[in-house]
């Protein structure tokens, strides 16, 4: 394995992809007509604001067509210790873009020394789905949401993005996804910014399930195969998953009210 | 004066080497031990920005001593590497052994074919899942690599050092006998140095993941004052 040396004047800095372009590992951009861009793929992810920080939250369900092709795919991922990034679009590319992410947010806290900003975090994102976009023409499209805590404000910040790059700070929630019209309505309904953390998730919980209740392409909780959302919040704490345990319950829960409802 | 059109390579290698040792003996001393949770590496540095000691990878750091922008240099080489590495291949596959090789090649070719060698000492070190697989690796200013047992002395006064460390380490120490150890042989008999002087890191096992951690001033000082 070699060992990347630049001049000074020349560095590629603390830019992760910039170093693989560098040393010729970038992929290359499939050339050919472009195809329309339509509505995100089929996936529901959503994150949003409460008391402490954020909540982030997203299906397990991966479609070809009109097959499901996998059932416990992990679409809410954490990016590092105070941020968590959510993608919709074609999962190969999905998945590669938020290794990449990653692996350059700890990158660059090596070799400066300093933990980047979380806005830092959002624009690096925004760069990647912006260089991302020739592929999204061919028809592989990548939109992620973005969110953690900040550690200079002291609170949880939530950002949207669109096909392009385009980068947009949420209040409340954010969503992406083919189910993300029917869980961003359920949020919005439910939302206020003091939530406290188990109103919070419960929130995130019953948002998934009305938009696997009416998108196909979305799934809900499987308490046979014991496969439920990937939710976690993001505090001063930091990152932390909610267990399947909690979540069976919390959905147990959701159930019997809508039934005491009908 | 005769111009001499034909010098020996023996005297344009020792000329290179005396130059580089005698730029490294003037900057400040490290050293690397291991102890019973994993590696601890201790830097005389009155400095609280510019590090001497430095985060590679999930269980691998990095020390350096001499010249600051040339081993600054080398840690970020040592970073992209690493980062590479991983993301080409799996995490799992970067380890410090060639990490060292490709420190050792490209310190070995500076002082061959540059103008003028790197005035730097550098130690890699790994961390392993049990205490046998711990591993310090001691490059120097022309490539030569040493892989290091119990602990590494770069720069300074080491035959000293190494003897002062030799009396007063042994297997499984715990982080504050280390850390006391560490500092009393990098300091000597005359002098005293009090966690302002010095930048401390661990790779600890404890750690999780990322097994690299700084300690802070007071960490610091509340292990070198406690009683062995």
């Amino acid at each position: 394995m070699s060992m990347p040396f630049f001049v000074p004047g020349d560095d590629p800095g603390a830019s992760f992809p910039e170093l693989l372009r560098r040393v010729g590992l970038k992929p290359e951009t499939p050339r050919g007509p472009g195809v329309d861009l339509g509505v995100p793929h089929a996936t529901t992810c959503i994150a949003l604001r409460y008391a402490d920080g954020v909540v982030m939250a997203g299906d397990r369900r991966a479609t070809s067509g009109n097959l499901i092709s996998h059932r416990s795919m992990e679409k809410v991922v954490q990016a590092d210790r105070y941020s968590g990034v959510a993608i919709a679009g074609a999962a190969g590319p999905a998945m590669e873009m938020i290794k990449l992410f990653q692996l350059q947010l700890e990158h660059y806290e090596k070799v400066e020394g300093s933990f980047l900003s979380l806005e830092g975090k959002a624009n690096q994102l925004s760069m990647m789905v912006r260089g991302n976009l020739p592929s999204a023409m061919q028809g592989m499209v990548v939109v992620p949401i973005f969110a953690g805590f900040d550690q200079r404000r002291g609170e949880g910040r939530l950002w949207a993005y669109d096909v392009t790059g385009g980068r947009y700070e949420e209040q409340e929630f954010v969503a992406t996804g083919s189910g993300s019209l029917h869980a961003g309505t359920v949020i919005k309904l439910g939302h206020n910014p003091q939530l406290s953390g188990e109103d919070a998730i419960t929130l995130a919980c019953r948002a998934l399930w009305e938009a696997a209740d009416a998108d196909s392409a979305t799934g809900g909780p499987d308490a046979l195969r014991g496969i439920y959302p990937v939710v976690a919040t993001i505090t001063t704490a930091g990152w932390a998953r909610i267990t399947d345990e909690v979540l069976a319950e919390r959905y147990v829960a959701i159930a019997a009210e809508s039934r005491s409802h009908q | 004066m005769s111009m001499p059109f034909y010098v020996a390579p023996e005297q344009v290698m020792k000329d290179r080497a005396d130059y580089a040792r005698k730029g490294i003996a003037r900057g400040r001393a490290a050293v690397a031990l291991r102890y019973v949770d994993g590696i601890a590496l201790v830097a005389e540095n009155p400095s609280n920005t510019l590090r001497k000691v430095s985060e590679i990878y999930d269980r691998i750091a990095f020390a350096g001593i001499g010249k600051y922008n040339e081993y600054d240099q080398l840690r970020v080489a040592g970073v992209r590497a690493a980062d590479l590495k991983g993301y080409q291949y799996s995490r799992d596959d970067v380890d410090a052994r060639s990490l060292a090789n490709s420190y050792a090649q490209m310190l070995g070719q500076i002082f061959t074919h540059e103008m003028k060698p790197m005035e730097v000492e550098i130690l890699v070190a790994e961390v392993a899942h049990d205490s046998a697989g711990d591993q310090l690796f001691h490059i120097l200013y022309d490539g030569t690599v040493f892989d290091e047992k119990r602990f590494s002395v770069l720069g300074g006064d080491a035959d000293a050092m190494s003897g002062r460390l030799n009396e007063s380490w042994s297997e499984g120490l715990d982080l504050g006998t280390a850390l006391r150890a560490a500092v009393s042989a990098l300091a000597g008999p005359d002098r005293t140095l009090t966690s302002d002087d010095l930048e401390v890191a661990v790779l600890s096992r404890a750690n999780g993941r990322r097994c690299f951690q700084r300690l802070t001033d007071a960490d610091v000082a509340a292990h070198l004052a406690a009683d062995s």
